[in-house]
């Protein structure tokens, strides 16, 4: 069983045609997990969500979202700049979307295995924020400029921690690589547990609290606080420039940054000790699993929490956060010096 | 009494464990089953007396047009016209009454507030239960008498009132009692007063109001409508209390 | 747009004021309440609530109506407390013609109106989750207000709009089976409080955005007439059951929870302190339940004798009051009404003044107004 699983990921144009599926598989895997956040949040909420639509528990709400996003009025505002408006969803999906290209999903299942491949996620996952400002600024809407304001604010802020925690884990592995962190991981302290456990669980709920804020999830989803702003940048959007450019958009950038957090600090597609290695369960599952319970914890969040204000959220990030995370790469340094690594 | 509570205790810094509570919370209810009433394959049973829809008994109607005039939004149509029935006798007056050729309710305009079942006088207005009679057109939404006589068949009969509900329906023959119940202080006079009245009628109130209450759960035993039941409770009580007997 | 450009201070940046309305449709202010606000950036130099949106003329038509047809349309000015609305007219009427109510009246309505009282809280403790973000709150705090209302449907007929107070008592009596379901409903709402504490009264978050956030000092409250809770929040202790009783209040054990600065987080511990003391009463309530009439001696036709004469009462928003003049007729010559939420939002430019536009959410959530009840 495991051989045959292992011949099946060897073949190269099965790795290709893997490496495709990724990428086309992104735009369905944001309608499951739309439907996935509906039905957790109603339990959370006591209710049931969506029951009827496909028959099992809803499972096409999000579908039918979609036909009925495609099939309302485009509205353009008439003091729009039409031709910035109208690329918004692009460039807000677009960033989103690159993250993929370096994240390792199993052996050798990774569509470019870039040197600097943290550092490209970095740059890629800001990408959006520029959609959001073009949307803010295309609109001529009050709303819409002062979230886009907030979410640019709000990028600075987090940017940083996100990329000082990433910053303990390549001291740790050795590589700016998302391939060779992985690998890093597999015979970490001696039993090929990930880099969660020891300074790794700080770095953690600092990068996951980042990308929640990058998200604008709540707590952290001032930019579109829809008591204050209505839909902030997207005020003016409807039909399918809207779906693409909030729902669509948010939630790739979820399973992005999932899936990064999952190779920083979970051990990718490496299961979670040596031990279980064994196991006929391929990388990709793994990955998954691993997956899942990070975006379960970021759907759980955002059902629990009220927001926050955004000057609060810069104090947060700034006076907390971004000391936390210098500490976290001391630790990890000092660590590293004495040969726990 | 005017005890004052101040300074919450959940305004001190709690560090964290604020937020690790909330999560506990979602958590117990993601676990837990949900509430919710899976509405068009089930359905909540609701009180007789809510008001959903009013049903009209056309045969009870004599087109005194009470409550097309107390109406709060004038949301009532109601057309008649008189006819007159031959005497029976020769030479006496020929008998006028109302004919009903119209009664419709505009459910578009309808605030819902009940005056018109409160004020007819001849019960020919009852509140439904039923609310699934939403339309498409605002036109649909005026119930002609067809419609208004189709909802006579969902209306429940009323429920039975509080044990300690002694209103203007009971004044006959529970008043004796309210008095006993409601004026604990001044116990013994209100009984002693009430004593020779019902010595007078023949039998005790108390065995008066035994004879209702049985009479009353052995109607209900059988299935009858709980207001037939008061009827024939209330019959019985005032038979004992004359002294007579009833039809069998 | 732009009102004024000006310098902020040597080496600072040139800003621009901005004019933003929030409202009348907006998902903050929950019904067509519009608030004008002057921004420097977040910070709100001044906001004025603009209120009449929502003017659908009560008062005139009070006096186009009899007392049936005013008691079904006082419960729809505001339309989170039927009951609570009801009562003081009807009293009103009952001490302009001497009506005496009977005891069991005066208790089903304290019983009514504290549920009624229960249901608006839980309804503003949820939306003020809501209107922070936080989403669950509102879910759990309609899961018991469901609860409530139906055992008020049971006895009314009606979940928001209930029309039952009558001149001299009662419409009806309760059915059998109310005094179980209240008490259903009460255990649940009690046992289901330290849930809402914990997730929204205990969050940190929570704490961050309403603690010291859109202070009501007391003397400019009682200086805008602000009543009920929000007057309670900022420390004076002023409820009109307890300083000028009505129907049988003064028979019942119940504390005033009074806050101590009068901050947004005040005036929501304030309101969720109130359901427990509800609760209370209406244990109490149904416990001393007498039997007897729901209706008094009431003639079949009403007409009130001349006379003019001022009714009012603890509304879950603060004090209501009913002005009423009568020239003998079946119908008021005049019925001025006093609602509380139009004096408590007629402080809201005062507590704008030098917020973040964020905390202006919460101020306005925690001002706990209906929109019916403002402009009537």
């Amino acid at each position: 069983m495991t051989e045959i699983l292992q011949d099946i990921f060897a073949n190269d144009f099965v790795i290709l045609g893997l490496k495709v599926g990724v990428l086309l598989i992104l735009l369905p895997a944001t309608l499951v997990l739309g439907w996935v956040e509906l039905k957790l949040g109603a339990h959370m909420q006591h209710r049931v969500g969506p029951m009827y639509p496909g028959g099992f528990h809803g499972w096409a709400q999000t579908l039918a979202d979609g036909i009925k996003f495609v099939m309302k009025e485009d509205i353009i505002p008439k003091a729009a700049d039409k031709f910035v408006f109208s690329l918004v969803p692009f460039i807000t999906m677009l960033g989103s979307a690159l993250i993929f290209v370096v994240v390792p999903i199993g052996p050798k299942l990774v569509i470019e295995d870039l040197d600097v491949g943290i550092f490209y996620v970095m740059a890629a996952s800001s990408i959006g924020v520029i959609g959001v400002l073009m949307a803010g600024w295309s609109s001529a809407n009050k709303y819409s400029l002062m979230g886009a304001l907030r979410a640019a604010a709000q990028l600075i802020a987090y940017e940083l921690p996100l990329v000082l925690t990433a910053v303990a884990i390549v001291m740790q592995a050795n590589s700016m690589s998302l391939v060779d962190i992985v690998e890093a991981q597999r015979n970490y302290l001696g039993i090929g547990l990930p880099f969660l456990v020891g300074p790794g669980l700080l770095g953690f709920f600092i990068f996951l609290t980042a990308s929640t804020a990058e998200l604008t999830r709540p707590p952290f989803d001032m930019p579109v606080a829809e008591a204050e702003l209505i839909t902030g940048p997207f005020t003016e959007y409807t039909g399918i420039r809207f779906a693409f450019s909030l729902f669509a958009a948010e939630y790739i950038s979820m399973i992005g940054l999932a899936a990064v957090a999952t190779t920083l600090f979970l051990g990718g597609y490496l299961p979670p000790i040596k031990a279980l290695s064994g196991l006929p369960v391929p990388g990709p599952l793994w990955f998954m699993a691993k997956m899942s319970t990070i975006l379960f914890l970021l759907i759980w969040v955002r059902w629990t929490y009220p927001r926050l204000r955004e000057d609060q959220l810069q104090k947060f990030a700034w006076k907390v956060l971004i000391p936390l995370s210098l500490v976290n790469i001391f630790v990890t340094g000092a660590l590293k010096l004495t040969a726990w690594f | 009494m005017d005890q004052l509570i101040e300074s919450p205790s959940h305004k001190r810094t709690t560090y964290g464990t604020g937020l690790l509570k909330g999560l506990a919370i979602t958590m117990r209810h993601l676990l837990s089953r949900s509430v919710t009433v899976h509405y068009p394959d089930e359905r909540d049973v609701l009180p007789s007396r809510s008001r959903g829809v009013i049903a009209l008994k056309t045969e009870n109607c004599t087109v005194c047009m009470l409550c097309a005039r107390e109406c709060p939004d004038w949301c009532i149509y109601i057309e008649g016209h008189k006819e007159s029935r031959q005497p029976a006798v020769e030479g006496k007056r020929a008998k006028k009454f109302n004919v009903l050729d119209r009664f419709a309710i505009d459910y578009a305009l309808c605030m819902y507030c009940g005056i018109c079942v409160e004020v007819c006088p001849y019960d020919a207005l009852f509140w439904s239960p039923e609310y699934e009679y939403a339309e498409h057109d605002i036109v649909e939404l005026t119930h002609e008498i067809d419609r208004l006589n189709g909802w006579m068949y969902k209306v429940l009969p009323p429920v039975p009132l509080d044990e300690g509900a002694m209103g203007p329906e009971f004044k006959v023959a529970a008043l004796p009692a309210a008095a006993a119940i409601s004026a604990p202080v001044v116990e013994a006079a209100p009984v002693a007063e009430a004593a020779p009245v019902a010595e007078s009628a023949g039998v005790s109130d108390e065995e008066a109001a035994a004879v209702r209450t049985k009479v009353y759960e052995e109607e209900m035993a059988k299935g009858s409508d709980p207001r037939v039941a008061e009827g024939r409770a209330k019959a019985a009580e005032m038979r004992a209390r004359k002294g007579t007997k009833g039809p069998g | 747009m732009v009102t004024e450009a000006r310098l902020t201070g040597a080496g600072e940046l040139r800003t621009e004021e901005m004019v933003l309305n929030i409202g009348p449709q907006h998902p903050a202010t929950h019904g067509v309440l519009r608030v004008r606000v002057l921004l420097d950036g977040e910070r709100i130099i001044e906001g004025e609530p603009i209120i009449g949106y929502m003017h659908r003329g009560h008062e005139k038509l009070l006096e186009q109506r009899d007392f049936r047809q005013i008691t079904n349309l006082l419960s729809r000015m505001d339309w989170l407390s039927g009951i609570n609305n009801e009562i003081p007219a009807s009293v009103a009427v009952e001490k302009l013609m001497e009506i005496e109510v009977p005891r069991r009246a005066q208790y089903l309505r304290v019983i009514l109106a504290e549920m009624n009282r229960i249901m608006n809280h839980l309804m503003f403790t949820g939306s003020f989750g809501l209107e922070l973000g936080a989403t669950t709150p509102v879910m759990y705090a309609f899961r018991e207000r469901e609860e409530l209302s139906t055992a008020m449907e049971m006895v009314t007929g009606g979940r928001m709009h209930f029309g039952f107070i009558r001149p001299g008592g009662l419409k009806e009596d309760v059915p059998r089976g109310f005094v179980e379901a209240t008490r259903k409903a009460i255990r649940q709402l009690v046992a289901a409080i330290p849930t809402y504490e914990d997730l929204l009264a205990g969050n940190e978050i929570f704490k961050q955005r309403t603690v010291g956030v859109g202070i009501l000092p007391a003397d400019l409250a009682l200086d805008h007439g602000v009543s009920g809770p929000l007057l309670r929040g900022s420390g004076v202790s002023y409820d009109v059951r307890k300083a000028d009783p009505y129907l049988v209040y003064d028979e019942f054990d119940f504390d005033v929870p009074l806050g101590a600065t009068g901050d947004s987080f005040d005036r929501y511990w304030v309101l969720i302190q109130e359901m427990k003391e509800s609760a209370k009463i209406i244990e109490q309530a149904l416990d001393g339940l007498p039997s007897g009439s729901h209706l008094g001696q009431v003639p079949k036709k009403l007409s009130l004798p001349k006379g003019e004469i001022y009714s009012r009462a603890e509304n879950p928003l603060g004090e209501l009051g009913y002005y009423l003049i009568s020239d003998g007729d079946a119908k008021p010559y005049r019925m001025k009404v006093r609602t509380p939420s139009f004096s408590n939002v007629s402080v809201i430019p005062h507590m704008l003044r030098g917020l973040y536009l964020p905390d202006m959410i919460a101020v306005l959530g925690s001002m706990f107004f209906v929109v019916g009840d403002i402009d009537r």
